[in-house]
C-alpha cells in the first residue's frame, strides 16, 4: 500500500526495495551481515511476480560476473556483499566500470582486514572510493545513514547508474544493515520490457535484432592510442558526476565553531554528541556527506569555513579524514576520532574526543 | 559446357560463411580457432539465430572471437565466461548463449565457474578448446598439459610430483546432472570437422530444446606454442592428445 509505514532491518528493506524498483536481477552469494538481502528475495519469489531473477552464485566472484553479464544486456541488475565479499568482487567491478555498464552493489560493511569480523566497520571506505579494482575508474558511492536511505538509494543508485552508465555502490555498514526502524517502500514500478530495455540501452548485447550492426560489449583494446581516448571518455563522465552529483547533508552548520564530519550509521550517534556537547555550550554543526564520490568538496570547504576545527568520525583508522583535509586545504585543525574492530563509539566518547583534540588540545 | 553454365546456385558446394568477417584473423596459420570460428559461424546462420545469440569470449586467443564471428559478445574477464553467460542467458532466456573457452579458463581460473554453471544446467553452450597450451601468453603448462610435455613453464616436460596430472575437465562435466551433451571432437580432417560441426549443431538445439548445459571439446592444435609445422602438430596431436582426450561423445541425453 502506497506510504504504508513498516518495520524491519535495512538488508531486508534493500530487497524489497530492488524487487519494487523493478530490478531485473540479483545475484549474490551469502555472507555475514548481509545474507537477509539474498534470504529476503528467496522468500518472495519476486520470479513469480514481476519476473525478476534471484541467484545464489557459487561465489562472489561467480556473482559480480553474473551482474557484469546481465549489466551487458542492458538489464537492471545487483548484487549485494560484505567486505571480504566484496573485495572478491573487485575484479569484476572493474570490468563492470571499464565498460561503461549500469550495475547496484551493496557493501554492508565488516570490520577488517582479512576475514577480521562480523561487525559494523567503515575500513572500506578507501576502496569504495578510490578504485577498488585495478585500473582509472570510479564508482558512485552513495552512505545511507538510516533503513529509510537504504531504501531510497536502490532507486537513486539505478538511477545515476544508468544515467552515467557507471556502477554505483551503497556503502552501507553493519548497524544499518542489521539495524530495525520504520521506513516506507516505494510503490511497485513494473519492469522494463526487452523491448524497451532494447530502446534504452542500443549498446546492449542482446542478439542482433533487425541484423544491426554487432554490439561488443569488452574492456580491451591493444593499441594504446585507442585506448587512451577510453580511458579519456571514462575521465569525462567522472568529471560530468563530480560537477552534478555530490550529495550532502547539514544540521546547525552556520553558527557552530566546531564541525564533525562523519558518514553513514555513524553520523546518527555525532547527532546525539552534538546534543550533549550543546548542553556543555560547545556549538557544534554536522556535515554528513551522502555520496563519498563524488564527495561533496565545494559544500564541505563551505561548511568549514570559518570553523575553530574539525572532527571526522568513523568507524576505521582514518580514511575519509584525507578527503576532509583537501576539501578544506588543511586551512583549519582537521582530527580523526575512529573506533576499529567492530567497536561503536559512544556519544560521550565523540565529545570527549573533541574536547580533548581540538577544544583542549594537550600541548 | 560453358562456365557461365557451371557457376550456377544449384551447382554450389561451398561458400564463405554468411557470419564470418572477411578480416585478417590474428590466430597463427595452422591454429584449431580458425576452423571452430568457422563452425561456429555456420551452425549460427544455418539454424537461424543470428538475431538472438549472444557469444561470451574468454580471455585467452579466442579474445577476439568478438572481431570475426557477427553476432553480439560480451569479453569476460579469465575463467568467468560461463557465469556471464549465466547472467545473461536467465535475463534473456530466450536468447541463445554459448561461451568459447579455452583449456586454461574451463579447466584452470575458471574450474568453478564452469563446474557450476554445467552443474545448474544453464541452458547455455560451452565450446571448449583444449590444445594443452596457454597460446596467447606464450606457450606456458595448461591444466590439460600432458605428462612430459615441454611449455615455457614446464621446460623439461610436465612432471606429475612437480605439476599435478592433466586435468580430464570434460571427463568431469559429464558427470553433472546439469549437462545433457557433453563431447570431444576434433577438427584436424575434413571428416572430423564435418562431425564437429554435427556436435556443435547438436548443443545449439540442445539449448533451443532447453534440456541444460551442452559441453563440446575441440581437441586442438597450438602449432606455434608446441612449436611444429601445422602437419608435425595435427600428427602430434593424433599421436599423443588423442590417447589422453579420446574423441567420441561423453554422454547424449
Amino acid at each position: 500500500m502506497k506510504g504504508e509505514v513498516k518495520l524491519m532491518k535495512g538488508n531486508e528493506a534493500v530487497a524489497l526495495a530492488a524487487i519494487r524498483y523493478g530490478c531485473d536481477g540479483y545475484f549474490g552469494y551469502p555472507i555475514t551481515p548481509q545474507s537477509e538481502v539474498l534470504e529476503t528475495l528467496q522468500a518472495e519469489m519476486p520470479w513469480e511476480t514481476t519476473g525478476m531473477v534471484v541467484l545464489q552464485a557459487e561465489s562472489e566472484v561467480a556473482a559480480i560476473n553474473m551482474v557484469y553479464g546481465g549489466a551487458a544486456t542492458g538489464k537492471a541488475v545487483m548484487t549485494s556483499s560484505s567486505s571480504p565479499g566484496i573485495s572478491l568482487k573487485q575484479e569484476g567491478i572493474s570490468y563492470i566500470a571499464a565498460a561503461q555498464l549500469p550495475a547496484l552493489i551493496l557493501n554492508v560493511m565488516r570490520g577488517g582486514p582479512g576475514l577480521g569480523t562480523i561487525q559494523p566497520s567503515q575500513a572500506d571506505y578507501f576502496q569504495a572510493t578510490k578504485g577498488g579494482g585495478h585500473g582509472d575508474y570510479h564508482l558512485i558511492v552513495l552512505a545511507p545513514s538510516s533503513v529509510q536511505e537504504m531504501v531510497d538509494f536502490v532507486t537513486l543508485g539505478f538511477d545515476l547508474s544508468f544515467k552515467y552508465l557507471t556502477p554505483t555502490m551503497i556503502l552501507a555498514d553493519g548497524i544499518v544493515g542489521q539495524m530495525m526502524e520504520k521506513v516506507v517502500l516505494p510503490e511497485q514500478r513494473p519492469r522494463r520490457t526487452d523491448e524497451e530495455v532494447k530502446a534504452q540501452c542500443p549498446w546492449a548485447a542482446t542478439g542482433r535484432t533487425g541484423l544491426r550492426k554487432r554490439n561488443v560489449v569488452t574492456s580491451l583494446e591493444m593499441d594504446p592510442a585507442r585506448m587512451e581516448v577510453n580511458n579519456h571518455r571514462l575521465q569525462a563522465v567522472y568529471r560530468e558526476i563530480e560537477k552534478n552529483e555530490p550529495r550532502w547533508e547539514e544540521k546547525d552548520v552556520d553558527n557552530a565553531d566546531y564541525l564533525i564530519v562523519s558518514f553513514g550509521s555513524v553520523a546518527r550517534i555525532c547527532e546525539k554528541a552534538k546534543e550533549i556537547a550543546e548542553e556543555k555550550g560547545i556549538k557544534v554543526g554536522i556535515f554528513r556527506p551522502i555520496t563519498l564520490w563524488p564527495y561533496p568538496i565545494d559544500a564541505l570547504e563551505k561548511a568549514a569555513k570559518d570553523k575553530k576545527g574539525v572532527l571526522v568520525v568513523e568507524l576505521n583508522a582514518g580514511q575519509m579524514i584525507e578527503d576532509v583535509r583537501l576539501s578544506v586545504h588543511d586551512s583549519l585543525p582537521v582530527k580523526h576520532f575512529g573506533r576499529l574492530g567492530g567497536i561503536i563509539p559512544s556519544p560521550t566518547e565523540i565529545v570527549q574526543a573533541l574536547e580533548q583534540k581540538l577544544i583542549n588540545p594537550e600541548k | 559446357m560453358e562456365i557461365k553454365e557451371i557457376i550456377r546456385e544449384e551447382n554450389k558446394v561451398y561458400s564463405s560463411p554468411v557470419l564470418l568477417d572477411e578480416t585478417d584473423m590474428h590466430y597463427c596459420p595452422g591454429c584449431s580457432h580458425g576452423v571452430v570460428h568457422k563452425l561456429v559461424a555456420e551452425v549460427i546462420h544455418e539454424m537461424g539465430l543470428t538475431e538472438t545469440t549472444v557469444g561470451v569470449s574468454p580471455v585467452g586467443c579466442a579474445v577476439f572471437a568478438y572481431n570475426y564471428i557477427d553476432v553480439d559478445w560480451v569479453e569476460a574477464a579469465h575463467g568467468r565466461a560461463p557465469a556471464v553467460a549465466t547472467g545473461i542467458k536467465r535475463l534473456w532466456p530466450d536468447n541463445t548463449v554459448f561461451t568459447y573457452q579455452g583449456d586454461g579458463d574451463m579447466a584452470a581460473i575458471g574450474t568453478a565457474e564452469s563446474i557450476h554453471a554445467a552443474n545448474r544446467g544453464e541452458n547455455i553452450v560451452m565450446i571448449f578448446i583444449n590444445n594443452a597450451i596457454y597460446g596467447m601468453t606464450g606457450g606456458q603448462m595448461a591444466p590439460t598439459t600432458l605428462l612430459g610435455q615441454k611449455t615455457s613453464t614446464t621446460p623439461y616436460g610436465r612432471r606429475v610430483d612437480l605439476n599435478g596430472h592433466p586435468l580430464e575437465i570434460t571427463e568431469l562435466m559429464k558427470l553433472l546432472d546439469g549437462t545433457c551433451y557433453v563431447t570431444r571432437q576434433a577438427v584436424h580432417t575434413p571428416a572430423a570437422v564435418r562431425k564437429a560441426k554435427a556436435a556443435l549443431k547438436k548443443a545449439f538445439q540442445n539449448s533451443l530444446d532447453k534440456k541444460g548445459t551442452s559441453v563440446v571439446e575441440i581437441v586442438s592444435t597450438c602449432n606455434s606454442g608446441w612449436k611444429m609445422t601445422p602437419e608435425q602438430a595435427n600428427n602430434w596431436m593424433v599421436d599423443n592428445m588423442f590417447p589422453k582426450y579420446p574423441l567420441g561423445d561423453l554422454k547424449n541425453e
